[in-house]
């Protein structure tokens, strides 16, 4: 299969055009500007629509609208600006409406830094709007990763009907690596779903787009369908990778890029006579609670580190349920942090 | 002499909507002139949050609910994918000129094919009658209860006005409901601007002066006097801008 050199932004842009999005509605922002240009170069090129939008809360809501009709479309930002689309999240999965957000990760709060971080974890696992909602979170490690889980992630919107989030941060979306990329499809038939607000044209009931429910019968149940749906998703798609976790004494958990550098600290360790092995989750929400117990199996302590003040070491805790000790490191502010300094942690985890 | 009925593009249902007040006739008008265009298996309309909140259920067509004040935006979505479609968006004053005010102006200035019938009655009504960006000066609501004052409260927006300085606008026209001649005037202008999207000729807005009774605290019939003595003075009914974007 031919590889191309390409940063991770470009490589999502244009994995997300073979996944046959025609429709992007984006707004800028660094560090995901490569997202925004890539598709206002290539999409008129292929008969798809880019619009710049006049804010993210704009770009959210055109992406509802598109997606309404029953359209592959989506959005991308970094940190400021998913906080503004949370509203448009919030409808969206409200009204059961498929789409990819991404979000390439700036340092926050406030405005922050445009420094790689993973300060947003939370956002994206537990509040990305208002109300009773998940949205799936994939969490991409390598360039490849970021074309991959993007098709992966159009896919899962339209099977169960919900925005998708790619969390990716800027280390991944300004590096450049070699990618391949699958055979390009079609853009998705334009009008087939059933629920599609886009024209009855007299031939089936009318269809409404709505997630405003009065009753609150209605609401109640509404939302308990949507959570029959994510557990479906928690069955089906929650997924990690581990290495040299058999009979690691420790295990270090991390996601995205900072997952690289732990492994390249685990490495040391265990060249230095430490079992370590790690622990990376492919998917935020669902978090593979499963998957990360196994890789526990024989470990004494986990060490989980970031690209923030330590957030998905919340859901470390909580899928071991307190039978393991868990520690921390992370840097935040734009750091990224290096292999010596997660290895010297790792070095002080094994003194008593 | 032809029958007096429901337009096919109206639901057969009751409203919510408070006695007196315009919003009927203004989804009558719309209704019709879907009718008399064929095109209610090709519309998509689009209600905010707001009094027409609920608008989804009134109208016989494909509908979406929108977020407060993003109308425009969804509209844009919805167009730029389908753009064989008749989109429309129904918008109070607090939803188009307060919320959504960057939305509209962008829409407009896009020259998206989508129309907007913005509904000013001066009031937000559907939360119980707080100042909107088009209440007049010294208009009593429940949150001017001594009355707009222009010092700390500012002045009202004049939409049509506005949007009559963007390019991307083929239509820019304000009407009111008040009477038969109104009426029909309203409705020639809904079809002017369904025409002009139609043809891809650039955005359009409809403005219709519209009465809140219950949040004004008037009978239906003293609010068409409040309509005609104090709202026409400041929002002048006519065209503001219309030709072909491009």
């Amino acid at each position: 299969m031919e590889r191309s050199l390409m940063k991770g932004n470009e490589a999502l842009a244009e994995a997300a055009i073979r996944a046959g999005c025609a429709h992007y509605f984006g707004y800028p922002i660094t560090p995901q500007n490569e997202i925004t240009a890539y598709m206002s170069k290539r999409l008129p090129k292929v008969g798809g629509v880019f619009i710049q939008a006049e804010s993210e809360i704009g770009a959210i809501n055109m992406v509802y609208g598109c997606a309404a009709t029953g359209t592959r479309c989506m959005t991308s930002s970094s940190s400021p600006g998913i906080s503004l689309k949370t509203e448009g999240i919030s409808y969206l999965a409200g009204a059961d409406l498929p789409c990819v957000i991404v979000n390439v990760q700036r340092g926050g709060p406030g405005l922050g830094s445009i420094q790689p971080s993973q300060a947003d974890y939370w956002q994206a696992t537990r509040a990305l709007g208002h109300g009773d909602l998940r949205i799936p979170v994939f969490a991409p490690s390598t360039v490849q990763e970021m074309a991959d889980m993007t098709g992966k992630a159009f896919d899962l919107a339209d099977e169960y009907r919900t925005p998708v989030m790619i969390l990716a941060d800027g280390l991944l979306g300004q590096m450049m690596e070699p990618v391949s990329f699958p055979e390009e499809k079609a853009p998705a038939a334009r009008g087939e779903k059933a629920w599609a607000a886009n024209g009855h044209g007299n031939a089936r009931p009318k269809n409404i787009v709505n997630s405003l429910y009065l009753q609150p019968e209605k609401l109640e149940q509404n939302i308990k369908e949507r959570f029959v749906r994510y557990g479906e998703i928690e069955k089906k798609y929650a997924d990690a990778v581990s290495d040299n976790a058999d009979g690691a004494d420790i295990i270090v958990a991390a996601y995205g890029s900072t997952a690289r550098i732990a492994r390249s600290a685990a490495d040391m360790a265990r060249a230095a006579g430490i079992k370590t092995g790690t622990f990376r989750p492919l998917t935020l929400y669902p978090f593979p609670e499963k998957a990360l117990r196994e890789a526990c199996a024989s470990a004494k302590k986990v060490l989980v580190t970031e690209m923030s003040m330590g957030q998905m070491v919340d859901d470390v805790k909580l899928a071991l349920e307190c039978k393991l000790p868990v520690e921390f490191f992370g840097r935040t502010g734009g750091f990224v942090p290096a292999p010596s300094e997660i290895f010297e942690k790792i070095k002080s985890m094994t003194e008593v | 002499m032809p029958k007096f009925t429901r337009p096919r593009a109206l639901a057969d249902t009751e409203t919510h909507y408070c006695p007196g007040c315009t919003h009927g006739i203004i989804h009558r008008v719309i209704a019709e002139v879907i009718d008399e265009m064929g095109a209610q298996g090709e519309t998509v309309g689009i209600c905010p949050v707001g009094c027409s909140v609920l608008a989804y259920d009134y109208f016989n067509c494909d509908m979406i609910e929108a977020s407060h004040g993003r109308s425009p935006a969804v509209a844009t979505g919805v167009k730029r994918a389908r753009p064989d479609r008749l989109v429309f968006t129904y918008q109070g004053d607090g939803d188009l000129a307060a919320i959504g005010i960057a939305e509209i102006i962008h829409a407009a200035a896009r020259g998206e094919n989508i129309t907007a019938i913005f509904v000013n009655n001066t009031t937000y009504g559907m939360t119980g009658g707080q100042m909107a960006p088009t209440t007049l000066p010294g208009q009593v609501t429940q949150t001017s209860p001594y009355g707009r004052n222009t010092a700390t409260d500012g002045f009202p927006l004049r939409i049509c006005e506005i949007m009559a300085q963007i390019d991307g606008v083929a239509l820019a026209e304000r009407v009111a409901v008040i009477d038969p001649k109104s009426v029909s005037t309203a409705k020639k202008a809904v079809r002017k601007g369904f025409e002009f999207q139609k043809n891809k000729q650039g955005f359009s807005i409809i403005e219709v002066l519209s009465t809140c009774p219950t949040n004004w605290g008037l009978t239906p019939l003293k609010s068409i006097e409040r309509l005609k003595n104090d709202m026409l003075p400041y929002y002048p009914t006519g065209v503001y801008r219309e030709g072909a974007a491009r």
